[in-house]
């Protein structure tokens, strides 16, 4: 009896060091997580500005006829860009397991994909798979920045350029709030859908923009920063998503470590009075036999 | 003197909102004076400096690495991939940077991509000028 006193003890010192990492790991997210979000929020005006400036833009361009950068124009083909983005490390409850499960239903569903792959994660992932990929980005920190992304997205905008795909797809994770967050595909090129649902036309009188030196030369540099910037959020986005669902993972390990040790102290009483009980009528017993 | 808004903003923060007179951008084609009540503009912006304060005096400077600028309802919002005001640049690092990049430049090494350092130099340089003759 003694014995499984000690194994109980044992055991929930195991527990309590657990709990106890869980609980610095959940506090580590909550954190990070409060700047991650300060950092996603910030970025999207940035954002929209950019897509009614662009949008402005390629309405004036379309209106004047000029021509608009090739990396606008949409070609029908079905070759696919897959840019996936997922954290490097793990212990963040589902998160990167959704992401590459929706990754997969991608590759199932398309027959011609090429893979971009952000986070160790998803590189480790597919590369357990033997599945190839055109680039992997992995170890961007904590606090990704504009860089960073810009470097991701202008080496797609190349490849695309250079016809290696007919569309580019990012999948990543959109946060919403600090419990909800989305697993979300959204096309970056070509832009002639995003354009034409998401810009809104305003109403009235439209003022009439110059462009500086034309709208082609205005495009060529807009729909780089766009697309740019659109890698970017996805990258805060994903960062906000990541120590929110680590944040929630650890909170309920805490939660259930705590559960489980109020089990085994429970059991550790019991076993306690049991071996007290025992020693009592054992002595008892000896007293009486000499008695 | 009528003055109007400007706002640098990039993806990362808002530089700076101030209240001013006249900016002048450097736009793809060139640089380009703005004052108050311009008609309403985008325009394509470089690696430059945008200078911007009252319409004499002293003007404030920002470093910035391309991106454009827009001009509707009385206010100029350029929105750049990445900003700095002069007061902020780090010149040592900038100088450091510049060197590095003209090492590269001048080692003329195959694997080192061309366009790439030549943008770093730019920029580098870019940032030194915003800093000079304060």
């Amino acid at each position: 009896m003694a014995q499984s006193g000690r194994d109980l003890k044992r055991r929930m010192q195991t527990v309590k060091n657990t709990q106890q990492i869980t609980k610095a790991m959940e506090m580590i997210a909550a954190s990070k997580l409060r700047r991650a979000q300060e950092r996603v929020e910030r970025s999207r005006p940035y954002r929209k500005r950019l897509e009614q400036s662009l949008g402005r833009a390629l309405r004036a361009a379309s209106a004047a006829g000029e021509e608009v950068p090739s990396i606008v124009r949409s070609n029908d083909g079905e070759r696919a860009c897959l840019i996936v983005v997922t954290s490097d490390r793990g212990l963040a409850g589902g998160y990167n397991a959704n992401i590459l499960r929706q990754a997969e239903e991608f590759l199932r569903e398309h027959e011609d994909v090429q893979m971009v792959l952000v986070g160790r994660k998803a590189r480790d992932y597919f590369r357990r798979l033997d599945k190839p990929f055109l680039a992997d980005y992995v170890y961007l920190g904590d606090k990704p920045n504009f860089n960073q992304a810009q470097e991701i997205s202008q080496v797609v905008q190349e490849f695309y350029r250079n016809d290696l795909f007919d569309k580019v797809v990012i999948l990543y994770t959109h946060f919403v709030s600090t419990v909800i967050h989305k697993t979300e595909m959204q096309q970056i090129l070509p832009l002639t859908e995003l354009e034409a649902e998401k810009t809104p036309v305003a109403r009235g009188v439209q003022p009439l923009y110059l462009y500086e030196p034309s709208v082609g030369d205005v495009l060529q540099t807009l729909v780089p920063l766009y697309v740019d910037t659109v890698v970017f959020q996805a990258l805060l986005e994903a960062q906000a998503s990541e120590q929110g669902s680590r944040m929630n993972a650890m909170h309920s390990a805490s939660d259930n470590a705590g559960e489980l040790l109020e089990q085994l102290s429970l059991s550790f009483n019991r076993a306690r009075q049991s071996a007290i009980t025992t020693e009592i009528s054992e002595i008892v017993g000896g007293a009486e036999a000499l008695g | 003197m009528s003055s109007y808004r400007l706002e640098i903003v990039t993806a990362e923060r808002q530089v700076v909102e101030v209240e001013v007179e006249s900016v002048l951008l450097p736009t793809t084609s060139g640089r380009l004076g703005i004052w108050a009540n311009h008609a309403p503009l985008l325009t394509a912006l470089k690696i430059g400096l945008v200078e911007f304060g009252p319409k004499t005096g002293k003007k404030r400077k920002a470093a910035i690495s391309g991106g454009f600028a827009e001009m509707a309802d009385n206010t100029l919002t350029i929105l750049a991939s990445s900003a700095e005001l002069a007061e902020e640049i780090d010149v040592l690092r900038a100088k450091e940077a510049k060197e590095r990049a003209q090492q590269r430049l001048d080692e003329a090494q195959a694997d080192w991509d061309f366009a790439r350092v030549q943008i770093a130099l730019e920029k580098a340089i870019n940032r030194i000028n915003a800093t000079d003759n304060e």
